[in-house]
């Protein structure tokens, strides 16, 4: 850690690193809390802190536009005394020696002194390190720059190619889809989403996709991009090389960690933080995709929660840390992902389960996935089915359960079929 | 512009100007109106944007769809006829004076 021997700048205020989502929303509840000294956000983009997931989505598609995108008008951070210095990176940041306050150094050279420190800065895409991966044409999905020339790039294309099977990638995919666009996804592993849902939620969106025009390389390496200056083509490790005006990357995110470095905070994927938001150095809190936090139900695991539901509850917690409160009630993490008219919608964390149960018929397009461990309900994804979504959602924030061998009969709504976790298990009940 | 008038759940009584094409929802959040809490930011996904339609604007504002009539079955404040998910109402120049009521829970 670098210390500071003399400090120069006043120390007041929480500074904020990071105008996204969680810098934001940590912002407000220090001001909905009542602290009252200044607050200063540096966001190094050029707007104030604004909604990634349409980016993906509907202002791909074109239905909305920058404007919609902002998260507050400018109005709204003079009216609550928040300094938001936006288009402003932090390069240092250095912590008193006497444990209290610090100053940060921006891009342009000046010094922001604080009293109070909060980390949000979020995640960058992951990149490709293959032959090719410079060439014009091979878009990322991250910032508003990003999507806007994506946006201009499939308003011209034929070919797109999309590399990654997450739900950045097959959102893509559908927005490629819905302009006419030749699609293909290639994705490494021998399903769709492999690492957030069952086996059969993959199936069905291959099969959902497949019937919308998508084509798919699953279990399918990419090792080169060809082309002279502009992207022609995508290797594929079987030597298959698929024509493409377009590539979208989209392989995950890197939380973005150099400065808790510089700090000497604990990292591991992310900043690792504990329940209450608090880096490894109890005076720094952080929160958001840069984090990794104990998973609610088995605080052994570090989990990295990419959501907005995250950012903006993580934020609220760490808000609460810094102003020495108790903590906000838990809440369930859940998400959504809308690719063309597939809506998603997930309920908890389904990582660790050891049984689940399809409720609905994949094929209708319409069902549910609920997933159990130790015969408790721990998550829930719903296509289509937002009755299910909420009653699962509700199930898991009073801590119930729905019995894995009444969830799957339609005539009864899920609603009806919460129980307490203790109450009496139908007979044959596996424990 | 057209205006919004919201009345929050605290009885305060909020008057916003609205661009053409943005969402109530949108609209209320981007000012601090507070009350309508927007975890998905409109995606129709959280029904945490819940208001009541003054019986006047009704019409105007339209139908609810399939998708957003099952989720307000699921608000956390009791449905009524005129309960609508604000980030699903779009402001036109039809829409001025528009006024809503921010359902209390969200
Ligand atoms: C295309 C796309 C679609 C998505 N879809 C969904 C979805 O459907 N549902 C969902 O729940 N989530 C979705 N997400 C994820 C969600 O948007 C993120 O989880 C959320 O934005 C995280 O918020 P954050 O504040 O942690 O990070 P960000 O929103 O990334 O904000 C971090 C900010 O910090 C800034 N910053 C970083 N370092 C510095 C520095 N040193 N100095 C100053 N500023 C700095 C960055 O420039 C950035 O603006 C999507 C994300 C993307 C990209
Ligand atoms: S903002 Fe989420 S449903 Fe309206």
């Amino acid at each position: 850690m670098t210390l500071l021997t003399n400090s120069v700048t006043a120390c007041t205020g929480t500074l904020i690193v990071g105008a996204g989502q969680a810098g934001l929303q940590l912002a407000v509840s220090l001001r909905e809390n009542g602290y009252s000294a200044p607050i200063t956000i540096a966001g190094a983009e050029p707007w104030g802190a604004y909604q990634r997931p349409p980016l993906s989505k509907s202002f791909l598609n074109g239905d909305v536009d920058e404007d919609n995108l902002s998260l507050r008008a400018t109005d709204f951070y003079t009216e609550n005394a928040i300094d938001a210095r936006i288009g402003t990176r932090i390069w240092d940041i250095r912590l008193a020696a006497s444990g209290r306050g610090g100053e940060a150094f921006t891009g342009d050279g000046r010094v922001l002194g604080f009293e109070k420190l909060a980390l949000t800065t979020g995640s960058r895409p992951r990149r490709l390190t293959i032959p090719g991966a410079d060439l014009t044409g091979v878009c990322y999905l991250r910032s508003i720059p990003d999507a806007t020339h994506l946006r201009t790039l499939l308003g011209v294309a034929h070919t797109v190619v999309v590399i990654g099977g997450g739900f950045i990638g097959l959102e893509a995919a559908a927005a490629a889809r819905r302009r006419g666009l030749d699609v293909t996804l290639v994705e490494s592993y021998g399903r769709l989403l492999q690492r957030v849902v069952a086996p059969p939620v993959s199936a069905f969106y291959r099969g959902a996709h497949d019937r919308r025009g998508v084509h798919f390389r699953l279990g399918s390496g990419v090792i080169a991009l060809h082309g002279d200056e502009r992207v022609t083509g995508v290797e594929l490790s079987d030597g298959t090389v698929l024509p493409a005006d377009v590539v979208i990357v989209g392989i995950g995110v890197e939380p973005r960690i150099e400065l808790a470095h510089r700090l000497g905070l604990t990292c591991s994927r992310g900043i690792v933080v504990d329940e209450s938001a608090r880096t490894s150095n109890p005076t720094v809190v952080a929160a958001g995709d840069c984090t990794v936090q104990p998973h609610p139900q088995h605080p052994d695991t570090l989990v990295s929660l990419e959501s907005v539901q995250n950012a903006v509850d993580q934020a609220k917690v760490a808000a609460a840390t810094l102003l020495g409160r108790n903590r906000p009630p838990t809440t369930v993490p859940w998400f959504w992902s809308d690719q063309g008219d597939l809506k998603l919608q997930i309920a908890g964390l389904s990582t660790g389960f050891d049984d689940f149960v399809v409720r609905g018929e994949p094929d209708s397009e319409s069902f549910s996935v609920l997933y159990y461990r130790d015969g408790h309900l721990i998550a829930a994804d719903a296509v289509n089915r937002p009755h299910d979504f909420m009653a699962v959602k509700r199930a898991l924030s009073l801590g119930s359960t729905i019995p894995s061998e009444e969830a799957t009969n339609t005539d009864f709504t899920l609603k009806a079929l919460i129980r307490a976790v203790d109450a009496p298990l139908p007979a044959g009940r596996r424990p | 512009m057209p205006k919004i008038i919201l009345h929050s759940p605290t009885g305060a009584l909020f008057t916003v100007d609205a661009q053409i094409g943005a969402s109530v929802m949108e609209t209320a959040v981007k000012h601090g109106v507070p009350g309508i809490v927007a975890e998905c930011g409109g995606a129709l996904s959280c029904a945490t944007c819940h208001v009541y339609i003054a019986d006047s604007f009704i019409d105007l504002t339209g139908q609810a769809d399939d998708f957003e009539d099952e989720m307000l079955d699921d608000t956390a404040s009791v449905r009524k006829p005129n309960s609508r998910l604000s980030c699903q109402i779009r402001m036109t120049a039809a829409l001025d004076g528009l006024e809503a009521e921010i359902a209390p829970e969200q």
